[in-house]
């Protein structure tokens, strides 16, 4: 293994483990844009251009700005008096750690079964683009429909109610 | 450059990502902290679909990179949806502490 490789899953699994773990919810949130930025190197690093740059454009450019959106509007970053962690929070831990167990042995155990090693593929952003409007234009066209009701749904679901203030 | 690592790594990588979003969905009692741990598996399972695209045997039909690149985008708007759900939650209960989200009828 490459010692890259080594400090992006670092990277990566520090920035999860500090977005689940910190009490701060700004902190979290900034903790979370670290993960999605190793996450986006491990593409680039799986010659995977297209979904890295397209990972750092939506996560790290959309999704982390939404997120810190929501904590200034629903005043988040105000620690709880009663703690962050949920009453029930042994049990969570425990399925999330049966939950890793469960995939770590499969995964090891797959070793010998699925390919390590591969050819550097070569496909270009060209072929990506001919792909989503050749054979891939139907989900193309599914997303970009679900793309917009999400945005009117998410603008309604959000918006001042003015018939109840009255 | 990315060959010399083999399959194994990223799959355990991508693993154990999605333990820490599990857990974070299930610990946290803050909504927006559940959103992140449901963010951080969609992205762990992002990273299978990309690992398997480039050790898979037909890397060329680019079957794993589409699935992973629609995902990221249904991520988004799950994302748009969910944290709009939570701010409209908040005006109405002036709080996201799911502990305390115990009704059905607002």
């Amino acid at each position: 293994m490459s010692p890259i490789f080594y400090i992006l899953a670092v990277l990566t699994i520090g920035g999860g483990l500090a977005a689940v773990l910190l009490k701060n919810l700004v902190h979290a949130a900034l903790a979370t844009t670290v993960a999605f930025a190793g996450l986006a190197l491990l593409y680039l690093q799986l010659d995977a251009q297209f979904a890295g740059f397209a990972q750092i454009l939506v996560y790290i450019g959309a999704v982390a700005i939404l997120i810190v959106f929501a904590i200034l509007l629903t005043r988040g970053s105000d620690l709880p008096k009663d703690g962050v962690f949920s009453r029930t929070w042994a049990v969570g831990l425990v399925i999330a750690a049966a939950v890793f167990a469960v995939l770590a042995w499969a995964v090891l155990q797959s070793v010998r079964a699925v390919p390590q090693q591969a050819a550097v593929p070569a496909v270009t952003v060209h072929d990506i683009g001919n792909a989503l409007v050749g054979r891939y234009v139907l989900p193309l066209e599914i997303v970009g429909l679900l793309l917009t009701a999400a945005t009117i749904g998410a603008v309604i679901v959000a918006m001042h109610e003015k018939e109840r203030a009255k | 450059m990315g060959a010399t690592t083999p399959l194994a790594g990223y799959l355990l990588v991508a693993a154990l990502l999605f333990a820490i979003g599990l857990a974070g969905a299930l610990v946290r009692r803050n909504a927006i902290l559940v959103l992140i741990g449901i963010e951080l598996m969609l992205n762990a399972a992002n990273l299978n679909l990309i690992a398997f695209w480039r050790f898979g045997p037909h890397p060329e039909l680019l079957t794993g990179m589409m699935f992973a690149i629609f995902s990221i985008a249904v991520a988004a708007a799950e994302a748009a949806v969910g944290l709009g759900l939570v701010i409209a939650i908040h005006r109405h209960t002036n709080s996201t502490d799911l502990d305390k989200m115990n009704r059905m009828k607002g």
